[in-house]
């Protein structure tokens, strides 16, 4: 730490070996300008500029306290450059992938149908013509949006119910015996599932039992009620271990059943929890491309039927633009379209996990007496 | 006639007491029955791929021969997004839980949490469209000067799409795992332990040094666990980056592939042996992050009964 003190007429005893208040903003300062003169010599970008800067600065901050302060309180500030360093690091790819995703999205939103064409007849041959004569992208992402609401929504209907009783099995039932650490352990286990297999296995499951080469919405659902039924287990159990255990005792004072306890005692007051939970695990399998994809098929046309049929969704729209352009000769469009289902998507998920901490605020159990 | 009610009553109480108890039994047995399954049907939809003749396997060399490059390659991305990853999410946990000013911390945490919110396959897109056209130049000049190390061997990928920028993409996908683990962790460090390195004259550094990261360590160890766990597993940033090929040791030509980004890539136009060989790949992929994932599982729950933080 430097001198936060006010700074008296003369440098006591106590402060002297100690680098100054001001310091870091000078060294900042000509680290900066020193930065801006060597990317000038070698040709100037923002990228560089801030990279180098950073490096001088440490290199800077670090030498001036060697010198001054000793080693221990230099690697204390080198530690400190480090830190500070990584977080900045770990912020750019959040900016860079924002920014991208928004340049390269907003022509794709604001083409008029966007949102409520699908891409039904849409050929590399309108494409084509598109690019040619400038007029504007035809198709659009409402079969996929259609797809992805109606896949999450089996798959939060088949996860929710389960999640939420194992988690009340875990914390009302399970008294901590080995069934209940079994299911605990694989609960944890299961999270770990890559989301491909999850797929792999609704396949594989559907092949065995209806017929080989079934892709319907529905095995999708299955394939993202694997993955969300972890996610929903375990925060439904930390929100329901958090209901105070006075509440269940004075239920049961009054002759109140356990089950009735459960459902009208401790899930209403967890209920807030549970709901943001949800919500989050909503938002988790929304995004998901890899188990849609080897489990719905591909489809370019409306489709309101969950169990028969291939199913389009937003993720694997997105991805076969990109691999797949509609006009080989000219991805443009294509990568047009799915820069603006990637823009949808992100505004999707983000609504999600805002939604989840309004949830959470809002239908909070009062905490006053 | 109260008497009657009473035991009417009681008798439906105690009817919903086996029902609900039964039900929440039946949901939790549920889960261990659907992570059998999954084993189950990988195993049994795989079997036609393991005992077909090796000459109808892709390739022709049976099934080993198939599946040893793309494990191979699997690993390679997801160690080196590692080794990105870790140091830089152990640097944002620790400065979440103890450089950040108080009042910013837990808004900072939700900054890092948005990186785990957008979906894979934008980060995918965003891999192939903006960073790897940005990276090329940086991998023509390791080729020139760094070309006698046999993993930056040239001559460079001209479009970037190689193993190295897919492995780049994995780590910005695991950090934000990697450090909301290891913030809980530090942040369950004892204060009284802090506080004597301060009292005893120890720079911030040096406390963190002496006190967190020794209680920590499980923590982080479990935490990269998990991370390698997704490494492994993720799709969409391979199959959407990579311009895959046989395996190669050079990191910046394009060549490699992984398990998750093959199966992806062709199960939608495979059939037959074809996707029996495919879930064949899946069922590895399964075997390798669950045994990968119990074992980080396990050395939490180990630090859990050492640790008395509950």
């Amino acid at each position: 730490m430097t001198v936060t003190a006010p700074v008296a007429r003369k440098r006591s005893a106590l402060t002297k070996g100690q680098l100054p208040a001001f310091a870091p903003y000078v060294v900042l300062a000509v680290a900066l300008v020193l930065g801006a003169a060597i990317l000038a010599l070698i040709g100037f970008n923002a990228f560089g500029w801030g990279l180098v800067s950073a490096i001088l600065f440490a290199i800077g901050l670090v030498g001036w306290s060697a010198a001054v302060e000793g080693g221990r309180k230099a690697s204390d500030k080198l530690a400190t450059c480090l830190i500070v360093g990584s977080f900045l690091v770990a912020l750019l790819p959040l900016i860079s992938v924002i920014w991208t995703v928004l340049v390269n999205g907003i022509p794709g939103i604001i083409t008029p149908g966007f949102l409520t064409t699908s891409m039904n007849g849409v050929t590399g041959a309108l494409d084509n013509k598109s690019v040619d004569e400038g007029t504007k992208v035809l198709g659009g992402v409402y079969h996929a949006l259609l797809g992805t609401v109606q896949i999450t929504l089996l798959a939060t209907v088949i996860s929710v119910p389960v999640g939420l009783l194992t988690a009340i099995y875990l914390v009302e039932y399970g008294n901590d015996r080995a069934l209940a650490r079994a299911i605990t352990f694989f609960v944890d286990v299961m999270t770990g599932i890559p989301s491909i297999v999850a797929g792999l296995f609704s396949a594989a499951f559907f092949f065995a039992v209806v017929g080989p080469g079934t892709k319907t919405g529905a095995v999708a659902a299955v394939a993202l009620s694997v993955l969300m039924i972890p996610v929903v287990v375990r925060s439904s159990e930390e929100m329901l271990k958090i209901v105070p255990n006075e509440l269940r005792e004075a239920a049961y004072a009054l002759g109140v059943r356990k089950w009735r306890t459960i459902l009208k005692v401790v899930i209403p007051t967890a209920i807030s929890g549970i709901a943001s939970g949800v919500t989050l695990a909503i938002a988790r399998v929304i995004g998901e491309t890899a188990p849609i994809l080897v489990t719905a098929g591909f489809a370019t046309t409306i489709n309101n039927n969950v169990f028969g049929g291939w199913m389009a969704s937003l993720p694997t729209f997105i991805y076969t633009q990109i691999l797949n352009p509609t006009s080989p000769s000219n991805p443009d469009p294509s990568s047009q379209r799915a820069w603006g289902a990637a823009l949808v998507l992100i505004i999707l998920v983000m609504l999600l996990n805002l939604g989840a901490r309004l949830i959470a605020r809002i239908f909070a159990p009062k905490a006053g007496r | 006639m109260t008497t009657n009610s009473l035991t009417t009553s009681q008798g439906a109480g105690r009817a919903g007491d086996k029902v609900f108890s039964g039900a929440t039994l039946a949901a939790g047995c549920l889960i261990l029955v659907v992570l059998f399954g999954v084993a189950l049907f990988l195993v049994v939809q795989a079997i036609p791929a393991l005992v077909a003749p090796a000459a109808d396997i892709q390739g022709g060399n049976g099934f080993f021969a198939y599946i040893g490059p793309i494990v191979v390659g699997t690993l390679i991305a997801a160690v080196i997004a590692l080794v990105i990853a870790t140091p830089v999410a152990i640097g944002v946990a620790l400065f979440i839980s103890h450089y950040a000013p108080r009042r910013l911390a837990s808004g900072l945490g939700y900054v890092v949490d948005l990186l785990a919110a957008i979906p894979s396959v934008v980060y995918g897109a965003w891999g192939a469209a903006f960073l790897a056209p940005q990276i090329s130049p940086a991998y023509g000049w390791l080729a020139s000067n760094m070309g006698w190390l046999p993993i930056f061997q040239g001559p460079a990928s001209a479009t970037g799409k190689t193993i190295l920028t897919a492995s780049i993409v994995l780590s910005v996908m695991v950090l934000p795992i990697i450090t909301s683990l290891s913030r809980e962790i530090f942040l369950q460090t004892p204060k009284l332990h802090e506080e004597a390195a301060l009292a005893l004259g120890a720079t911030r550094w040096e406390m963190i040094k002496m006190a967190v990261l020794p209680f920590g360590r499980p923590g982080i160890v479990s935490a990269v666990m998990l991370g390698l766990g997704r490494a492994l597993g993720e799709t969409m940033a391979v199959a959407l980056v990579l311009s895959s090929g046989a395996l190669t040791a050079s990191l910046i030509q394009s060549g490699n592939q992984t398990i998750a980004a093959e199966i992806a890539l062709n199960f939608p136009e495979a059939s037959g042996l074809k996707v029996s060989t495919l879930i064949a790949a899946g069922l590895v992929l399964f075997v390798i992050t669950l045994g990968v994932n119990m074992i980080a599982r396990w050395i939490i729950t180990r630090h859990k009964e050492f640790s008395g933080a509950n």
